[in-house]
């Protein structure tokens, strides 16, 4: 039993356990980034490549460059402004009160973030549907407005319905995170809170968003990262192709550039810059919040 | 409590219910005009959307979901059977691969294991989007195109996983694997009888995660499967959109029977949800 005596002596062991890591972080990561960033400094045509050093970096700010930027740009701030504070009171609301109730709306809240993107699309496009009868453009009648064209009409009609569909799939899942920071929150310190006569809104101001500031750094960094990481929002409504690129996105323009067109030096490029540009806003962000600053009080 | 106070707050009780009512209703709307559409004809749909008239229907006909078997040869089975076997594979080896390496990387003091760890976060941080045309080239070389393979492959180790065992793992008592090993289990033996055990609501709620991933992946699967009869259901009911109309019959019934298998599996694991991810750290 010699392999039973090695595998006793915990040499071994550790490194067994880490493989499936290192393997799929060979594989699926550290080669497929060295790859794009040699993709990037080529021109790669079918059966030929070769070296045209920064080229692709030049050629890639073109007008849709700028747009997609601005898409996905704007998507992601409209993301954080309304996927922090929604789900965030909403957590504080179910955080007291009837367990069995609270677990049961936690619960419907939840539910369309299972449903994929490609279903949320299909409900979106129809409840959204152009016609005057369609269900929103009769909400929207009974306010006294015109019948909107939310899919072809334009640029904000665009940007409000994947906006939308994003709210719809991700305040569950973000709920979820901040409950999970509010169960965190000592109860004492409420009850001393109270003692000293602080009331509700003063608890709040005080006491919870102070602390829930991890959850919510959290909740902005992964909002960043999704945010500029968009592209099924935008297809399922546009299948790649909409007017005047008001769905066009970073990832999209990579889809675009390197699927459709089989330009794949640039979309390498693309990658990698848009890669830099997650990273430098996440950063900018956590020192924002002072993730960074040394806590000495 | 005295009666008076609580009668105090029971009004704000009332309203908070009633406020959080509203968004239940809101949230939910939706898939309540996707069941109900789901039993009009397509071309209603198709001209009107779906206007108050298909959510009060005066009759229900469940032809969608008959045809749903029998249209074009029966692909929709197909796209459903894809996708059952990708979200098995792909979850099932992501919770165990995963589990494996965040407890290596919880329990186990040894040479690298920050920098390994290190990797794991740097590796959470790069989304994935950016190296699809990279990944497309290697399972182009390796051969993975049009394959079950092919799709789970990037996937079967989940970082975000491995972060969320890791944590878990460093609550477990020493004790435990002591005890193990005085009873003479190897220590491959320790995780699958003794700990793997004691993980179960991290189990759970990374079951959830994983299979919601795996059954609603849209971009990968829409690279690396080329023909109709291998797509999952997210791409297969993608392909019904299409410039010269779309097949709402196909659509929107198929849309309704694609959400039912996760949101079943949801309410199974969801009572370890909520304890699973709080203890499992993931507080920021």
């Amino acid at each position: 039993m010699k392999t039973a005596s090695y595998f006793r002596s915990y040499r071994l062991v550790p490194y067994v356990f880490i493989l499936p890591f290192l393997v799929s972080f060979c594989a699926f990561y550290l080669y497929p980034l060295i790859g794009t960033t040699f993709m990037s400094f080529q021109k790669i045509l079918p059966g030929q490549t070769h070296y045209i050093g920064l080229e692709n970096y030049r050629r890639m700010f073109s007008p849709d460059f700028a747009r997609a930027l601005s898409v996905s740009f704007q998507y992601t701030v409209y993301t954080i402004l309304l996927l922090i504070p929604v789900p965030a009171f909403l957590a504080v609301l179910l955080n007291s009160g009837i367990k069995r109730l609270n677990s049961l709306y936690r619960a419907a809240f939840f539910i369309p973030s299972l449903v994929s993107v490609v279903v949320a699309g299909t409900v979106f496009r129809l409840m959204f549907a152009a016609s005057g009868r369609a269900v929103v453009n009769s909400m929207l009648a009974l306010l006294g407005s015109k019948p909107v064209d939310w899919i072809l009409g334009g640029a904000w009609q665009a940007m409000a319905l994947m906006v939308l569909v994003a709210v719809w799939r991700w305040t569950g899942v973000n709920i979820v995170y901040f409950m999970s920071g509010l169960q965190a929150i000592p109860a004492d310190l409420y009850e001393a809170a109270e003692i000293d006569g602080a009331g509700a809104g003063r608890r709040l101001f005080s006491i919870t968003l102070p602390l829930l500031k991890p959850t919510i750094v959290f909740v902005t960094t992964i909002s960043i990262f999704g945010g500029f990481s968009m592209f099924e929002e935008s297809y399922i409504f546009w299948q790649g192709v909409s007017p005047n690129n008001v769905g066009l996105t970073m990832v999209g323009l990579i889809y675009q550039k390197g699927f459709q067109l089989g330009d794949l030096g640039i979309a390498s490029s693309i990658g990698l810059v848009l890669m830099l540009i997650v990273f430098a806003l996440a950063l900018a962000q956590l020192e924002l919040f002072g993730f960074f600053r040394r806590e000495d009080r | 409590m005295t009666a008076a106070s609580s009668r105090r707050a029971a009004l704000p009780e009332l309203a908070k219910y009633l406020v959080l009512g509203i968004f239940v209703i809101a949230f939910l709307f939706p898939i309540f005009a996707l069941i109900a559409a789901s039993f009009r004809p397509g071309r209603d749909l198709m001209r009107y959307g779906i206007s108050f008239g298909t959510l009060l229907p005066d009759r229900l006909d469940p032809k969608n979901f008959a045809e749903l078997a029998t249209s074009r040869d029966g692909v929709y089975l197909a796209w459903f059977k894809n996708s059952a076997i990708l979200t098995a594979l792909q979850a099932g080896l992501a919770l165990v691969l995963s589990s494996f390496v965040g407890y290596g990387l919880g329990v186990y003091r040894f040479r690298g294991r920050n920098l390994v760890f290190i990797l794991v976060l740097a590796v959470m941080l790069v989304p994935l989007q950016i190296l699809i045309l990279p990944l497309y080239k290697l399972m182009s070389a390796i051969g993975f195109m049009n394959s079950y393979a092919g799709v789970v492959a990037p996937f079967v180790v989940s970082p975000f996983a491995i972060f969320f065992f890791r944590q878990y793992s460093l609550g477990i008592p020493k004790d435990y694997l002591d005890a193990g090993r005085i009873d003479g289990l190897g220590e491959f033996r320790i995780f699958f009888l003794l700990t793997a055990p004691l993980m179960a609501p991290a189990f759970g709620a990374m079951a959830i995660l994983m299979s919601q991933q795996a059954w609603n992946s849209f971009l990968w699967p829409l690279i690396v499967m080329r023909t109709g009869n291998m797509f999952p259901l997210t791409i297969g009911l993608n392909s019904l959109l299409t410039p010269y109309g779309n097949n709402y019959d196909m659509l929107i019934a198929g849309s309704c029977a694609a959400s039912v298998p996760i949101i079943i599996v949801f309410f199974f694991f969801q009572r370890f949800f909520i304890s699973g991810l709080s203890a499992g750290g993931i507080k920021g």
